[in-house]
């Protein structure tokens, strides 16, 4: 509850600062500030749930984990803001909006994390979605920009339009919108309420961008300023699964309906690693290969949804730690190569920039999910969710191959980097910036063998 | 505490040397290879008089049951020997020549002698995952970044291949791992599961898979003549004289404990498997004129063999097996020691351009004689006895199939007399005249390698003893 309050005044408060405050560098400090008061405040309510959440009004339920999962994504904004925060004001004018737009996102993202009733997630949804569409259009002279903006306007209200239905089909199975007591697994099977699953089930794979609903990802991505692309990649789309995974393991779980939509997820998340990781071997920009990739992870992350157990309630929150970070990690490097985002402009990064190649190569071998970085362990604990949740050996063992797979996209950045000689172009960086990979780095390899610094808090 | 030492003298040296410049990181590998062999000779000390002593551990991940722990039995005491042997013996080889960009060099190769010393000392299974992974990755750069012209494609093919390997063990570890009723990864509760035949039957192809790919046998092994031929050979020497071992190793303690039923389900397929690919491989070793490629292939014939022993499940078989994963280790890195010098002096690898070598550096033709005929298993030295004990487990498992692998013999003789004929006999050519014989450092290697040859050949009983255990143990199951 505190980081909510606190992320929307910090929003309305960066809108003041960009009247009072002239030099726009100087506005990255107060976000930067902001960021961490947010990131205190959500912290300092941990020894209060410790013991168990709370349920404000029936609306709001603040509990360890929407606790924990709200510190992760504040903690990868403020990793964000170190590593990205100067490329705001290469975007366009407004610096100030944008940084506001960013915690009015946050705000949404931490409503997703705890909401207890239909009508707080149709909200959180929306909080997260509206800025995000202003922000795609940010770079107002880019027609690509507003193309993105445009397109991710009008497949994001349809998708609203398909939630809302959603939610009033299973408002009326069960009469209410309190998640906890919707009880929709423990009765018979309605066929309105299997309907509003389905649909629910549909809006949200669209905001996460799973498969079949991912069409709109890699335009939206590609045509959004890549410091934005980085945040809407990341921390967005770990909040998008955070409703996700309330909603269906509080809900829907239990009962013969479990069977049903666990079937459709399943059938979602296998089109999803497939569609994923086979188109992102096919790209030839690492900006796009990075929305396909973020695709693909989609997948590995849609596990936490269909499995419901405790493994996978923090396979959740590590996976959106790691993902985050590694993601935000290469974009900040990619922001940096004078808008030559082919993997031919990577060539020969690690003799030009030894640093930068070495925060891509530990990000992406993170990505990949090899072991000593955090993404073993995300990858490892979905999946090891979904083995005990039993009958889905078949697609971790699918999602396994197509790991596999993403090796070979992966590792086109790190072969480019230092296996080929090039000349890249690369923006000259601040000591501040390098502190900030070295950063990433540790964070990346901190979780990566110790895992239990972020889950022994669950 | 012994133990975590070994791991952890090269894991630490190998991060120190990132940071060191000019000749630092190679004095570093040099100091850090001889303390580890020095503490893995205090080690085995031990083993004899304390066993217990070796063992090591430590909470880890506490929420998934996972633990840091580590130990040593005979067959671990025995590949962290050999592991330490084998990197000592690069550092020796190389020390005279000037690598290109030292500092990673060497920081790479002590990272992979920390990930396979893992490998081989740890008993936790999502702790053994990770140092085969470690073990790898370092390994990955090491060849792109070192190796011949088509480096980057075929170390990239050895990479996805040996990765799809391992995440299918790993989605097996975690299988075994939900079926533990204490939630554990040890080696313990693993062993202790039980499992339905119908479990061990498809769990047996996941673990198999990835140890398959690593030995390599057939038809797992087509990264392998590539990847050994285009790795910078120093590399080389790791892959075949230690790497391949993590994969029998995995057979023996990680798969045959812990899914008997499967292995016994599976065996007659493995040793088919097997020596398909000691005939297939030694007829291709045949028609080699690429000197790596054929030791290559060569490889591949012997790891068959051994692992066609694993699956008679007889005790000469293991026993053998287990003598010969040291012997093979230390006789093929004595190959590519002169393979190197070779390499290094003329900048060829193709038999038919080299000629008459015995006449200009007879120390050299002399010492891959004798190297050659331990390959081949020629009495008296040490390749007699393992695989004299092999061909015996085998022949109580199957007469046919010890006798189509026995052909692997013959044909072995063969490629390897024809290779020496070609390198050290016959004429010189212009480019060969100029060979120069053995420098101090490379005879120092060599003659430690020759020494071990001609002591195991003649008396094999340190290494027996030392296995032994290991073998009752895997017997048991």
């Amino acid at each position: 509850m505190n980081a909510l309050i606190s992320t929307a005044l910090s929003g309305v408060v960066l809108m003041f600062v960009g009247l009072f405050v002239r030099n726009k560098q100087h506005i990255k400090f107060f976000a930067i500030a902001a960021v961490i008061i947010c990131l205190i405040a959500d912290l300092a309510l941990l020894p209060t749930v410790q013991l168990g959440g709370y349920i404000l009004y029936g609306m709001i339920e603040v509990s360890k984990f929407s606790v924990i999962f709200n510190a992760v994504a504040l903690g990868a904004t403020l990793l964000y803001f170190l590593l990205s925060g100067s490329e705001f004001e290469k975007v366009g004018e407004h610096v100030a909006d944008y940084f506001a737009l960013i915690f009015f996102i946050l705000s949404g993202i931490i409503l997703a994390s705890s909401f207890s009733n239909l009508l707080m997630l149709f909200l959180a949804i929306e909080i997260m979605s509206i800025p995000q569409y202003i922000l795609a259009g940010a770079d107002k002279k880019s027609l690509k920009g507003n193309e993105a903006s445009l397109k991710y306007l009008l497949t994001g209200s349809f998708t609203t339009g398909v939630l809302l239905m959603g939610i009033a089909l299973i408002y009326g199975a069960a009469g209410t919108f309190d998640i906890n007591a919707l009880g929709l697994g423990t009765a018979e099977i309605n066929p309105l309420s299997l309907c509003g699953i389905i649909l629910v089930a549909f809006a949200l794979s669209f905001k996460v961008s799973a498969a079949p609903f991912h069409f709109w990802t890699p335009d939206v991505y590609d045509g959004s300023p890549t410091v934005f692309t980085s945040f809407m990649a990341t921390v967005v789309k770990a909040g998008g699964f955070v409703a996700f995974v309330r909603l269906f393991h509080t809900a829907f779980e239990g009962g013969a309906i479990s069977q049903h939509w666990m079937l459709i997820l399943s059938i979602i998340t296998a089109l999803t690693l497939v569609i994923g990781n086979f188109t992102a071997v096919f790209q030839q920009s690492v900006k796009r290969m990075l929305a396909y990739s973020s695709i693909a992870q989609a997948g590995f992350m849609l596990f936490a949804v269909i499995a419901n157990n405790q493994m996978a309630a923090q396979g959740i929150i590590l996976y959106a730690a790691a993902y985050s970070v590694a993601t935000i990690g290469v974009f900040a490097v990619l922001m940096r190569m004078k808008k030559d985002y082919t993997f031919e402009g990577f060539n020969g990064l690690a003799r030009k920039e030894p640093l930068m190649a070495l925060t891509v190569t530990v990000c992406l071998l993170s990505l990949a999910g090899i072991p000593v970085t955090a993404g073993f362990f995300a990858k490892y604990f979905v999946l090891a969710a979904a083995i005990q949740q039993g009958h889905l050996l078949w697609l971790v063992i699918l999602a396994v191959l197509c790991a596999a797979i993403s090796v070979y996209y992966y590792f086109r950045v790190i072969i480019a980097m230092y296996f080929k000689q090039g000349e890249p172009e690369v923006e000259p960086v601040s000591g501040g910036f390098k502190a900030a990979l070295i950063l990433t780095i540790i964070l990346v390899l901190a979780l990566g063998i110790c895992p239990s610094l972020l889950i022994g808090c669950l | 505490m012994l133990t975590v030492l070994l791991i952890l003298i090269p894991f630490i040296a190998g991060l120190i040397a990132f940071g060191l410049k000019g000749s630092g990181p190679k004095v570093l590998a040099m100091v850090a290879s001889l303390a580890t062999l020095a503490t893995a000779v205090g080690a085995w000390c031990s083993f004899r008089t304390a066993p217990q002593s070796l063992s090591f551990v430590a909470n880890w991940i506490p929420q998934l049951g996972s633990q840091f722990k580590v130990g040593l039995d005979g067959m671990g005491m025995m590949l962290c020997l050999l592991t330490a042997i084998a990197f000592l013996l690069v550092y020796i080889t190389i020390w005279n020549r000037d690598t290109e960009r030292s500092s990673s060099f060497y920081g790479l190769m002590l990272l992979s002698q920390a990930g396979l010393t893992g490998v081989f000392t740890a008993y936790d299974a999502l702790l053994f995952y990770i140092f085969w992974e470690l073990a790898l990755i370092p390994v990955y750069f090491l060849c792109s970044m070192w190796g011949g012209e088509k480096r980057i494609a075929v170390t990239f093919k050895f990479f996805v291949y040996t990765f799809l390997g391992s995440l299918l063990m790993l989605v097996g570890i975690i299988y075994l791992y939900a079926q533990s009723p204490d939630h554990s990864f040890s080696w313990e509760s693993f062993t202790a599961l039980h499992l339905s035949a119908d479990q061990q039957n498809w769990l047996f192809w996941l673990f198999f898979v990835a140890f398959a790919i690593k030995m390599p046998i057939f038809p797992f092994h087509t990264w392998q003549p590539d990847t050994y031929e285009q790795s910078p050979t120093p590399v080389t020497m790791i892959l075949s004289g230690v790497m391949v071992k993590m994969g029998l190793f995995g057979i023996i303690r990680w798969l045959v404990p812990v899914l008997p039923e499967g292995a016994r389900m599976w065996s007659d397929v493995a040793i088919v498997l097997s020596i398909i690919g000691i005939v297939y491989a030694s007829c291709i070793a045949m028609v080699q004129s690429d000197f790596k490629r054929l030791i290559a292939y060569s490889s591949i014939a012997h790891i068959g063999l051994m692992c066609a022993a694993i699956f008679s499940r007889t005790e000469q078989g293991m026993q053998g097996v287990l003598l010969q994963m040291f012997n093979h280790g230390i006789n093929i890195i004595g190959m590519w020691i002169i393979v190197e010098i070779i390499q290094n002096r003329l900048k060829v690898k193709n038999l038919d351009e080299l000629g008459g070598i015995a006449q200009k550096a007879p120390r050299m033709a002399t010492f891959l004689v004798i190297i050659s005929l331990a390959n081949i298993g020629l009495p008296l030295t040490n390749g007699f006895v393992g695989e004299f004990l092999m061909f015996s487990g085998l022949f109580q498992y199957n007469h046919w199939f010890m006798a189509i692998a026995g052909l692997g013999i013959i044909l072995a003789a063969v490629y390897t007399l024809n290779m020496i004929q070609k390198v050290i006999f016959g004429n010189g050519n212009a480019l060969t005249e100029t060979t120069t014989d053995l420098q101090p450092g490379e005879t120092l290697a060599l003659s430690l390698v020759v020494a071990i040859i001609l002591v195991l050949g003649v008396y094999p009983k340190p290494i027996l003893d030392l296995v032994s255990s290991t073998t009752e143990l895997v017997l048991k199951f």
